[in-house]
């Protein structure tokens, strides 16, 4: 599978990442060859193996269902670029 | 217990101008974990703080924090799931679901597409005594909740608050086995009642805290019946989804509107295209949220912030072994136990909390005289005051007093609610009460007989009338009572007219 430029401005809007139209080819170049290598791992028969999530057996860590956080309105919104009456304000979004 | 057997509902037909059209309805609720805190942090659900106050720097996902799941979340779905008879995975594993919105700080909320936490399930929906829809449920999967966006502080801003941004959801996915607006209001009530009666969702639909997708498309019959036999979605209509409803009547509303719109389209020739609608419930319509469309590309893929979910089969059984009697067993059982008629048994039991008032009332006496006392005289008068179980003034101990007032005969049944009435006002002991106000009844047949030979003596034109018509010997009865002030057994004065008339 090879991404077009078409493709990578799709992804990049989606991401919501400004990519220069000129800058567009490499990058549906660069996404071209890691999926190339993908496909190339693809190759590789993995029938009947669990894929491995961890070099080390761990179990997922847990929390117990206590409050322990929150009240740091102050600090949450402090790097928003604006924030009003303890809100983040951004440019109207209405459906 | 009684085993209930049910009757499949007839699907609803809407006729339109060239043919017969049929429903096909699936839905996916979206129904809040009752929880303190949230799914991947220590942040409180709390409804109603301050703006962005419940919120954790996981939570406003700034960099470098990692999502720690709560484990009683995890416990709350593995208990609805065994509430809807569902298969529990013991393995799961949670994936980002890829998009962009203000109120989803992260850019991705975190999901379980491809291995969800319960499988296969049930509901059976009740629509009339004896008849009821199986709704096989498809899977339930854990996930984030998104925060909340106003649009009407200003008129350029957006305002958001993250407060709710995180909290676990338990989306409810149904197979395509509803069949009417009807329908599917049932089946969301009774979701609503199976969640509430196992605490893992309060089901305030108002604050949002159960909702719902409605996934609608059209077919004609015949149709359905083929996707059933072969499980080929090919033999359905091309559906719509209809966003985030909280509200029963819109739902059917919302429903029937979009069936028309389908059958409209294609009588007209042309195709209904896939998409998500808004229901707007002050047009009455619904309308394409084409802004959404391009965002269906959600590029999901494993969250690599999180081990898979992995729980102990011994975990499982404990969470079974601590279920609650669920709302059909309790049904069938007050049928059977209290000899309750379906309709009695359907309204005792829509709350566990009045299902629990009325088992304790009618515990040791007549079940259905204690039915009829908790929906007539406490429902009616708490839904007059608007009030819940919980704040009702008369106590089981005090309407099982009063029960037995009457069960012993002491009192009329007239002056039990008037004894109700007291108690509801006043307070105090059923029977002290009873004594204090004089409230007994007339059982001595000889005050009884007094009064009615006095009558009959005084009014022998009466006589005449009720000989030829026995329905007027009804003025006899009233005259005794209102001699006795009330206090007499009406059946008993009936009986005694009908035998000193010769009737």
């Amino acid at each position: 599978m090879s991404i077009d430029i078409d493709t990578a401005r799709k992804v990049a809007h989606l991401a919501r990442i400004r990519v220069q139209e000129d800058d567009l080819p490499a990058l549906a170049r660069e996404l071209s060859g890691i999926l190339g290598f993908m496909e190339q791992l693809n190759e590789v028969d993995v029938t009947g193996i669990e894929p491995m999530v961890s070099v080390t057996p761990m179990r997922l860590a847990r929390r117990a269902d206590v409050v322990t956080d929150g009240n740091i309105q102050e600090q949450v919104l402090k790097n928003a670029p604006d924030a009003r009456e303890g809100f983040f304000a951004v440019p109207k979004v209405v459906e | 217990m009684l085993d209930l057997t049910y009757e499949a509902p007839k699907p609803k037909v809407i006729a339109g101008a060239k043919s017969d059209w049929e429903l096909v309805i699936g839905m996916e609720i979206h129904a809040q974990v009752a929880s303190n805190s949230k799914l991947f942090s220590g942040a409180s659900t709390q409804v109603g703080a301050e703006p962005n106050s419940n919120v954790a720097f996981v939570d406003a996902a700034m960099p470098g924090m990692l999502p720690v799941i709560n484990e009683f979340c995890v416990a709350q779905a593995v208990r609805s799931g065994l509430g809807l008879k569902a298969q529990i995975n013991l393995r799961s594993a949670f994936d980002r679901k890829n998009y962009f919105y203000p109120d989803l700080p992260q850019g991705y909320q975190i999901s379980q597409l491809y291995h969800p936490i319960v499988g296969e399930g049930e509901v059976l929906v009740e629509l009339a005594p004896g008849v009821a829809r199986l709704v096989r449920i498809e899977r339930i999967h854990l996930e984030q909740d998104a925060g909340k966006s106003i649009h009407d502080m200003d008129p350029t801003m957006s305002f958001v608050d993250f407060n709710r941004t995180g909290v676990a959801l338990m989306e409810i996915v149904s197979r395509p086995d509803i069949r009417g607006p009807e329908e599917a209001a049932a089946y969301v009530a009774k979701l609503r009642q199976i969640l509430r009666y196992l605490g893992t969702c309060d089901g305030n639909m108002q604050n949002g805290n159960l909702r719902a997708d409605v996934n609608v498309s059209v077919c004609r019959p015949g149709q359905y019946e083929k996707y059933q036999a072969t499980q080929d979605f090919g033999h359905l209509g091309t559906r719509c989804e209809i966003k985030n409803m909280n509200s029963l009547r819109f739902i059917q509303a919302a429903i029937d509107y979009e069936a028309r719109r389908q059958i409209a389209i294609l009588e007209d020739g042309g195709k209904v295209v896939q998409e998500t609608r808004l229901y707007d419930p002050d047009k009455g319509e619904t309308r394409s949220m084409r802004s959404k469309e391009e965002a269906h590309d959600y590029r999901y893929f494993p969250c690599p912030d999180l081990l898979p979910l992995e729980i102990e089969q011994a975990w499982v059984d404990d969470i079974a072994a601590s279920m609650p009697e669920l709302p059909d067993a309790k049904k069938a059982r007050f049928m059977g136990d209290f000899g309750l008629t379906d309709y009695d048994a359907n309204v005792l039991t829509a709350e566990l909390e009045a299902a629990a008032f009325f088992e304790a009332v009618a515990r040791g006496r007549d079940g259905k005289i204690a039915a009829n006392w908790v929906i007539n005289e406490l429902f009616g008068r708490l839904n007059k005051e608007s009030k819940s179980i919980a704040e009702s003034p008369v106590s089981v101990g005090q309407l099982g007093g009063l029960l037995d007032l009457l069960a012993s005969g002491e009192i009329t049944g007239k002056m039990g609610k008037e004894l109700f009435e007291i108690l509801w006002t006043e307070g105090g002991d059923p029977a002290e009460v009873a004594a204090a106000r004089g409230m007994k009844q007339v059982t001595d047949t000889g005050a009884i007989e007094k009064a009615l030979d006095d009558l009959i003596a005084a009014n022998p034109a009466q006589v005449e009338k009720a000989r030829v018509n026995a329905k007027l010997a009804g003025w006899f009865t009233g005259q005794v009572l209102k001699a006795t002030g009330g206090k007499a057994n009406p059946a008993v004065v009936n009986e005694m007219v009908a035998k000193k008339l010769g009737l």
